[in-house]
């Protein structure tokens, strides 16, 4: 956590500014205009790939137990199990290897 | 109230149910890291998505720098730039500034809907207000109903609460899969997260693993053009 208290709320602002930002850029830069092409795979692609970046050092760094849990998650996730339940699934498999490790 | 506000809500009342649970989790997390309920109300009322949101904890955490957080946290929700394009189509009628604004409360769900509606009808206003603002108080007061419960229980990560935002990314994730071109891009940028985590300091992981999959994704494309 950011040591100052006046830190953590320009923080906040600055994502929040980041979020909305977002929020407008298609319809301020691109509107009216199709995407398609480059632009297209491009920002189709940034999700999973951010996704991914955030998820493998979380579990491929952090010892066994992030390992294992990680593949019961994915495993629960590729059965379609809800989303809900996937994420229990991760969680009650760390608290239980924890237990046992 | 008026009929497309009614029928947006209609609509969009299973994702308010749906996404409690996940909002207090957050806030439990937020309140196992550090964070006050209050700071946790405004982070969720201000800037209002769940990925953001959960990566914005981890960073927060580590003490990253205000410009990496931020340009961090806009790569995350650079998906909202392909969705307010889509979105413009359909409120392209409205003032630019009552489009801006609206442009707020623009969530997964509620574009899904929006999209969903479009195919049938014109979306209107009062429409694109009922799906998409009930479930912002719906957020937040259960993000800070969470952090206050997470106060109580302290440190979550002995009921393995910790893994709770790789577990629930995990399997966002598994929905993003079109075939062998993802796995592509997968790989590279987990491969790039891990070495930029390993020798890297901060937070630099998640900004190059997302840039390095875009990238590859991009390489991919010149393929299928050229042949």
């Amino acid at each position: 956590m950011n040591d100052s208290g006046l830190n953590i709320y320009l923080a906040i602002l600055g994502m929040g500014l980041a979020t909305y930002a977002t929020r407008l850029a298609g319809y301020w830069l691109l509107h009216g205009r199709p995407i398609k092409g480059r632009l297209l795979v491009a920002l189709e692609a940034v999700p999973p790939a951010i996704l991914t970046a955030v998820i493998a050092p979380a579990v491929f760094l952090e010892g066994p137990v992030a390992v294992l849990a990680g593949a019961a998650t994915l495993t629960s996730a590729l059965l379609r199990l809800p989303l809900l339940v996937t994420i229990a699934v991760g969680v009650a498999t760390v608290a239980m290897l924890r237990q046992l490790m | 109230m008026n009929k497309d506000f009614q029928q947006g809500l209609r609509d969009i009342f299973p994702m308010m149910i749906a996404y409690a649970p996940i909002a207090v989790l957050w806030g439990t997390i937020a309140a196992g890291q550090g964070l006050s309920p209050f700071e946790a109300w405004l982070i969720s009322a201000g800037v209002y998505s769940g990925a953001a949101q959960f990566v914005s904890i981890d960073l927060m955490k580590s003490g990253t720098p205000l410009l990496l957080l931020v340009l961090t946290i806009a790569t995350v929700s650079l998906r909202h730039v392909l969705m307010s394009a889509s979105v413009s189509r359909h409120i392209a009628n409205l003032p630019r500034g009552k489009a801006s604004l609206l442009l707020f409360w623009l969530t997964d769900e509620a574009w899904a809907l929006i999209e969903r509606r479009a195919l049938e009808r014109p979306i209107t206003a009062s429409y694109y207000m009922g799906v998409a603002i009930p479930l912002w108080p719906t957020w937040f007061l259960f993000c800070t109903l969470g952090a206050l419960l997470g106060n109580s229980l302290g440190d979550t990560s002995r009921f393995g609460l910790d893994f709770a935002f790789a577990a629930m990314f995990i399997a966002v994730l598994a929905g993003f899969w079109k075939g062998p071109s993802t796995a592509m891009v997968l790989a590279v940028s987990a491969v790039i997260a891990v070495l930029s985590k390993l020798y890297l300091p901060g937070a630099w992981y998640i900004l190059l693993g997302g840039i390095a999959g875009m990238l590859t994704a991009l390489l991919g494309y010149r393929e299928t053009v050229d042949e």
